[in-house]
């Protein structure tokens, strides 16, 4: 029972790695760039939700809902600002910039809110979950996580590949020019990646502090981190990929810090993803590219 | 011409600039000594005597070292409206170390640079046993006001104001014994931490002792003070009854609310790290009822000193009442003791800091002091104070006497 309800926590917490991997591996199987600032994304997105609902008294799900436009509007922002001038750079150009933007983004939020942690008001009014008499509990946040990444990763998966600009995405994926040739608005596909990419992250946001209520400038910076190292994990590019790896490294960690040890957890998930990486050098679900001669 | 009336602008800009510089750095002085509190006294002597002071005034700590400042400006101001300290005006200045033992080291060199001349710091532990490392070098007196490591006051010249940590777990061990809160209890510690692993030794060792039963001892650290599913249901599993928690109040609040999001409402007992938690921004009452923890300082306390500082405190800071905790009262506390020390060793400004240092380890030990969190304090060579700490309660939102 005790190694269920940890298994659950894993499970809880891959819900939400899974969920930022979404934006991470939406970015990068469009764009083919690395969105470090994705993290912080849902630090803002977070920062936005304890404005309107705690400072403003709004209800959460419109709180939620605001913190998504925001999000969408400044994720399409920074890409017009500070990516779009970089498509034709070399991508290690790139990846310095969306570091810069991280650290500007992290910056700002230090200047409006101060660093003190503030206690985040769960959006969630589910009631926990008991079973087996008290011995399992299953948290309110942990059900509505797990759910909405599940609907969201299939609603991607069809939007993706049963709609028009989804498949104008994976066709801006494989070849740019190509698309471009057969009449794909590439600029306005990789924007519209982008406002998805930020509307998830808000969603993100208000998970990751429901079941974690402190919220700081740094606080989207290591769930961001594990979030991308789980894209990499299922394989970056795939959205089930993302799902998958998000759960698993959850678990794994979870697992590791109950049974092993809270010190060395982080140690074990790397060891993890070295591993598979080794086995599967695109990930578990990564589909394996054959270059053209 | 035209190389004149350029080299002109030049000079009229460097002009302003420099004038602008000098209110600057008068402005800063002016800031320096007491911004909320300027009721000047008139000196007797030429000179000022130089106090620095070190915490974390930004950060996951803040309601500490902001603590820390209100409290000991309030002293200061105090001593500057009788007259100083031996006739010399008393100017104290704080730097931020964001509880950093890196950046606290740096801000003591900065302060060194301001000409300090003793320190009232740092506020948390890590940093104050870096900086204590540095103050034996220099011969300065450190009275840090909560730093409850071994190693904050590892050289002569240091000495604290709080209890040690070996002092909080056993009293902790002591209190669930005596009062029959439980027989089986768990840890959950921070064991990248000095402070924390420090009280969970000691509690532990106590609480074997007590025949108390610890059936759980759950670590985390800095890096993973997020998620706390993992531990919280390996204490639950273990049927501890009551939970001590060694740790500050922010990885607390989300222990807490993950206990409960668990169904698992145990007793919580804390160290003094967990003074602070309802000042918290946006803080779930209900999720604090009930929670104890041990301190020094209570507001509600009768005794004319605790009542003299609680009104002064409230008149001076109107709006920062949600400041007047055990770290404010230590730092109050540690000022008192300077003066006291400085008075027995006839301090005056123009000493040495080593000079200054010699005669204060000396003359700390010979003092006794009436203070806020507690009365009749003296200290040993070692820098240790004589004192017991006190159990509150939280209690409707505010702190009680448990």
């Amino acid at each position: 029972m005790v190694f269920l309800s940890q298994l659950i926590s894993g499970i809880s917490l891959g819900g939400i790695y899974s969920l930022i991997a979404l934006g991470y591996t939406m970015v990068y199987g469009i764009a083919k760039m690395l969105n470090f600032a994705h993290g912080d994304v849902i630090m803002i997105g977070a920062f936005v939700i304890y404005t309107s609902v705690v400072s403003a008294g709004l209800n959460p799900v419109l709180g939620v809902l605001i913190a998504m436009v925001f999000c969408t509007v400044l994720g399409v922002l920074i890409e017009r600002l500070a990516y779009k001038p970089l498509r034709q750079a070399t991508s290690l150009a790139v990846l310095i910039t969306a570091i810069g933007v991280s650290y500007f983004l992290q910056n700002v939020a230090l200047l409006i809110f101060g660093s003190d942690t503030k206690q985040f008001s769960s959006v969630v009014s589910l009631e926990p979950v008991s079973l087996a008499g008290g011995e399992l509990v299953i948290s309110g946040e942990t059900i509505i996580t797990i759910a909405v990444s599940v609907v969201i990763m299939v609603a991607l998966y069809l939007f993706v590949n049963k709609t028009k600009p989804g498949k104008a995405m994976l066709a801006v994926s494989e070849d740019k020019g190509a698309a471009q040739l057969m009449g794909i608005n590439v600029n306005g596909t990789i924007a519209l990646t982008f406002a998805i990419g930020s509307a998830l992250a808000a969603v993100a946001g208000a998970l990751l502090c429901s079941s974690y209520p402190a919220l700081s400038p740094y606080t989207g910076a290591m769930p961001g981190i594990k979030a991308f190292v789980a894209a990499v994990f299922g394989g970056i590019g795939s959205i089930p990929g993302a799902m998958i790896g998000g759960i698993l490294l959850g678990i794994i960690e979870n697992l590791s810090k109950a049974y092993i040890s809270s010190q060395l957890s982080d140690a074990i998930v790397f060891a993890v993803l070295i591993f598979v990486l080794l086995i599967r050098p695109t990930g578990i679900m990564g589909k394996k590219i054959n270059e053209k001669v | 011409m035209k190389i004149k009336k350029i080299l002109a602008l030049v000079l009229s800009l460097a002009m302003v600039f420099s004038f602008a510089a000098c209110t600057d750095t008068k402005v800063d002085e002016e800031s320096s000594t007491n911004d909320a509190v300027s009721s000047e006294g008139t000196f007797a002597k030429e000179g000022t005597i130089k106090i620095g002071g070190i915490g974390p005034l930004t950060g996951d700590n803040a309601q500490y070292g902001v603590a820390v400042k209100l409290g000991a400006e309030l002293a200061v101001a105090e001593i500057n409206a009788a007259g100083g300290i031996n006739g010399y005006k008393v100017e104290f200045k704080m730097e931020d170390d964001i509880g950093d033992a890196e950046k606290a080291v740096t801000a003591y060199n900065s302060l060194k640079d301001w000409d300090m001349q003793m320190l009232m710091g740092t506020v948390t532990s890590t940093p104050c046993a870096a900086v204590a490392a540095e103050t034996e070098i220099d011969n300065m007196l450190l009275i840090t006001p909560s730093g409850s490591a071994i190693d904050c006051i590892n050289p002569d010249t240091a000495f604290r104001v709080c209890f040690a940590d070996p002092a909080q777990g056993s009293v902790a061990a002591d209190y669930i014994k005596s009062n029959n809160l439980a027989t089986k209890v768990a840890v959950i510690y921070n064991s990248s931490d000095s402070y924390s692993t420090g009280i969970k030794d000691s509690f532990v060792a106590k609480a074997a002792a007590n025949g108390l039963v610890v059936v759980a001892q759950e670590a985390f650290t800095n890096d993973s003070a997020t998620d706390f599913s993992a531990q919280v249901t390996n204490v639950k599993a273990a049927g501890a009854e009551l939970v001590f928690l060694p740790i500050y109040y922010t990885p607390a609040s989300l222990i807490l609310k993950q206990a409960n999001d668990m169904g698992y409402n145990p007793v919580y007992l804390g160290s003094d790290g967990m003074d602070g938690i309802l000042g918290m921004e946006n803080i779930d009452t209900a999720l604090v009822e009930g929670l104890m923890y041990l301190t020094p300082f209570m507001e509600t306390a009768t005794d004319d000193v605790t009542v003299n500082f609680v009104t002064k405190f409230k008149a001076a800071y109107p709006d920062q009442t949600q400041y007047m905790n055990q770290f404010c009262a230590d730092a109050y506390d540690a000022i008192y003791a300077i003066k006291a020390a400085a008075e027995k060793a006839n301090i005056s400004a123009d000493m040495s800091v080593s000079d200054i240092g010699d005669a204060m380890k000396v003359a700390m030990t010979e003092i006794t002091l009436d203070g806020v969190t507690g009365s009749n304090i003296t200290w040993d060579a070692t820098g240790e104070p004589t004192k017991t700490p006190k159990v509150v309660k939280i209690v409707n939102g505010s702190v009680a006497e448990a």
